[in-house]
């Protein structure tokens, strides 16, 4: 079972306690989807998607992005057991939606960046760390269940 | 995945505006590379202090950003350019380059924090393609 001591966990509450589920959301998808162009597989019916304006202004893109990081919240709420409260979204993601697992910590690494110009110095080094540990964890549950 | 004269032109562009902070970047970066990826401190038992903004980081933070600075003047053929750096990450340094990817990462989430609004998704695409060819071109001499 994963360890967290409490730095990390005050640490990655505080990275949540200022997040704004719908200008993040929307920016990490934007970058995904700009940075990792491949990505625009998983998204055919997202409509435009062909340059970072279009993407940017894509409502679908927007709700998208909340759905993301009401899912990471999930994984918030249940720190202590990530792995089994995420069974059912991994499934969902290999079994029906079928995505590459690598693309998780591409996903992770867009957040992590958009984070980082909201927080900015406050995005302090120990902070990232407890912030990519949790995201480690959580990439990890999601592959959970890809046989 | 080569970099397009878009890529090009938008690395020269950010370059231009981050160059004056490149210390900082680079003893941010560094920091947050030890601190974030533990393992990469066993490249620097050598140094006395490891811990963020110490002599040494700062020290190694600028010989860092001097090389990226140098790879920017030579983005037209990073190859040959970083002929020499290549030859001392191989047979000298010997650094897994896998850790190249991890301080491309940490240069990248420096960049977010300081310069939030230049650091466009465009300039991080292209920005990300360059430290790639960057880490590639460091990598040539190794087998």
């Amino acid at each position: 079972m994963v360890q967290w001591k409490a730095e990390e966990r005050a640490a990655i509450q505080a990275v949540f306690a200022k997040l704004d589920y719908e200008s993040v959301g929307r920016e990490t998808l934007t970058r995904l989807l700009v940075v990792y162009p491949w990505t625009r597989r998983y998204f055919g019916g997202f409509g435009n998607l062909f340059n970072s304006e279009a993407i940017m202004a894509n409502p679908k893109v927007a709700a998208h992005g909340i759905v993301v990081l009401q899912g990471l919240e999930m994984a918030l709420k249940n720190m202590d057991d990530i792995k089994n409260t995420y069974a059912s979204l991994s499934e969902l993601h290999s079994e029906k939606l079928q995505v590459d697992p690598g693309n998780f910590q591409l996903l992770g690494d867009c957040l992590t960046v958009v984070i980082a110009t909201r927080m900015r110095t406050e995005f302090t080094p120990d902070i990232q760390a407890a912030w990519q540990k949790f995201l480690a964890v959580v990439v990890s549950a999601l592959r959970k269940q890809y046989n | 995945m080569s970099l397009t004269a878009k890529d090009k032109a938008a690395v020269k562009d950010l370059w231009a505006k981050i160059s004056g902070k490149a210390d900082d970047i680079g003893q941010d970066a560094l920091s947050r590379m030890l601190v974030v990826y533990p393992q990469t401190k066993t490249y620097f038992s050598h140094w006395k202090d490891l811990s963020p903004g110490s002599a040494p980081v700062r020290k190694h933070g600028k010989t860092v950003m001097s090389g990226v600075a140098d790879a920017v003047s030579k983005i037209d053929d990073l190859t040959s350019g970083l002929l020499n750096l290549s030859e001392l990450h191989a047979f000298q340094l010997r650094v897994d380059p896998a850790n190249f990817k991890i301080l491309s990462h940490n240069i990248l989430v420096v960049l977010a924090t300081m310069f939030p609004n230049d650091f466009t998704p465009e300039a991080h695409v292209a920005m990300d393609k360059f430290l790639s060819a960057l880490a590639l071109a460091l990598s040539e001499k190794y087998r």
